[in-house]
């Protein structure tokens, strides 16, 4: 009888794990322990880099390493948490000439389409939302790793680049010649739910 | 004429008052067209040192004039209505407290990140130890609104220095001109 109950158990259980296998698992970015980053940088007169983050942003993803191209990602920034290590110049990026976060308080990007040409290398098509403008852009993503953490968990982290126009969304505050556009970093880790 | 008498201001009052007048106006001119200065132009970061450090050196003229006033002669209201003593009191207490409200909302958002703010590059005044959330937006907001509502009192009580001038021919502005 005992035994006749084990091996049911062992059964649903190989079914259950096998299951989790074959579907695309969720994962929560993890924001709690900040094991994910969206930082900016921006020319300053065309002499050096300036950089800076937002620190507030929510986001989950999908994922399955057998089926990379089935992903899918959403990021929500909270635009007021824009930190360039300066208070003045974030109260300057909050105000009108830039992110206007009175009325768009929130930035977003949606994922579309993913296509991944090997095992860590991909190319992410979606839409940003920023400053109120919406715009398909599509960048390069790279699969940093995965697997066990040391606590009971399962993660997987990614890195993404693109590099966007500010006038392209609006922002037309003139920084100089060299500075036009700034280049978008996100450094995500995800925690399978 | 150095002090207050019981009919008249003293120098030392008369001096504080112009100069602050002169700097608060000088602030408020300054503070609208810097912000408005683009991002190559040569004032864009002078301007607002030079915000600062005035803004700064008024905080002091301010404390200053408070200790001299408060061991000073007030001298007797003009007005001999008590609706026009009180509206004169409570024109008076709002300009030193707006006042002070906006000297101390325009150090916070410098301060917001712990940087100091230099007074013309010769001392340096320190931040609180501690900050609020958006301490910056939320103290630049009151700096904005209540700059404004200074120029609106003030204008309140021009027209009345004015009005006492000119309509009532008293002695009131004469006295904020010179010993009387």
């Amino acid at each position: 009888m005992l035994i006749k109950n084990l091996v049911k158990l062992t059964a649903i259980a190989a079914t259950a794990v096998a299951s989790i296998q074959a579907s695309a698992a969720d994962y929560q970015v993890d924001i709690k322990g900040a094991h994910a980053f969206i930082n900016f940088k921006i020319k300053h007169l065309g002499y050096s880099w300036l950089t800076g983050r937002f620190n507030t942003f929510d986001g989950q993803f999908t994922w399955d390493k057998d089926q990379p191209n089935a992903s899918k990602i959403n990021i929500e920034i909270d635009t007021t948490s824009i930190d360039s290590n300066h208070a003045e110049r974030d109260k300057h990026l909050r105000g009108k000439d830039f992110l206007n976060v009175k009325d768009f308080p929130k930035a977003s990007f949606v994922s579309e389409k993913i296509e991944f040409s090997n095992a860590t290398e991909g190319t992410v098509t979606g839409t940003l939302t920023l400053h109120g403008v919406s715009k398909a852009i599509s960048f390069p993503v790279e699969k940093l790793g995965e697997g066990k953490d040391p606590w009971g968990g399962y993660r997987v982290g990614f890195e993404g680049k693109t590099t966007l126009k500010l006038a392209d969304y609006g922002m037309t505050y003139n920084l100089g010649p060299a500075s036009t556009h700034v280049e978008l970093e996100l450094l995500v880790e995800g925690i399978r739910k | 004429m150095i002090r207050n008498t019981i009919e008249s201001y003293g120098w030392i009052s008369i001096l504080l008052h112009w100069l602050m007048a002169l700097s608060i106006f000088g602030l408020f001119g300054l503070g609208l067209y810097m912000v408005e200065l683009g991002y190559y132009d040569p004032w864009y970061r002078s301007s607002m040192d030079l915000h600062k450090s005035i803004g700064l050196v008024l905080a002091f003229v301010y404390v200053l004039r408070l200790l001299w006033k408060l061991q000073q002669e007030c001298p007797e209201p003009i007005a001999d209505k008590a609706w026009q003593r009180l509206a004169a009191q409570l024109t008076h207490g709002l300009l030193y407290l707006v006042l002070l409200a906006i000297m101390v909302s325009g150090y916070l958002i410098s301060t917001a990140d712990g940087r100091s703010i230099e007074i013309f590059a010769l001392f340096s005044v320190p931040a609180l130890p501690f900050a609020f959330e958006q301490q910056e937006d939320i103290a630049g907001y009151i700096h904005w609104l209540l700059a404004w509502s200074l120029m609106f009192i003030v204008a309140v009580h021009a027209l009345a220095a004015l009005q006492h001038h000119f309509l009532l021919k008293d002695n009131t502005l004469k006295r904020m001109l010179r010993p009387q």
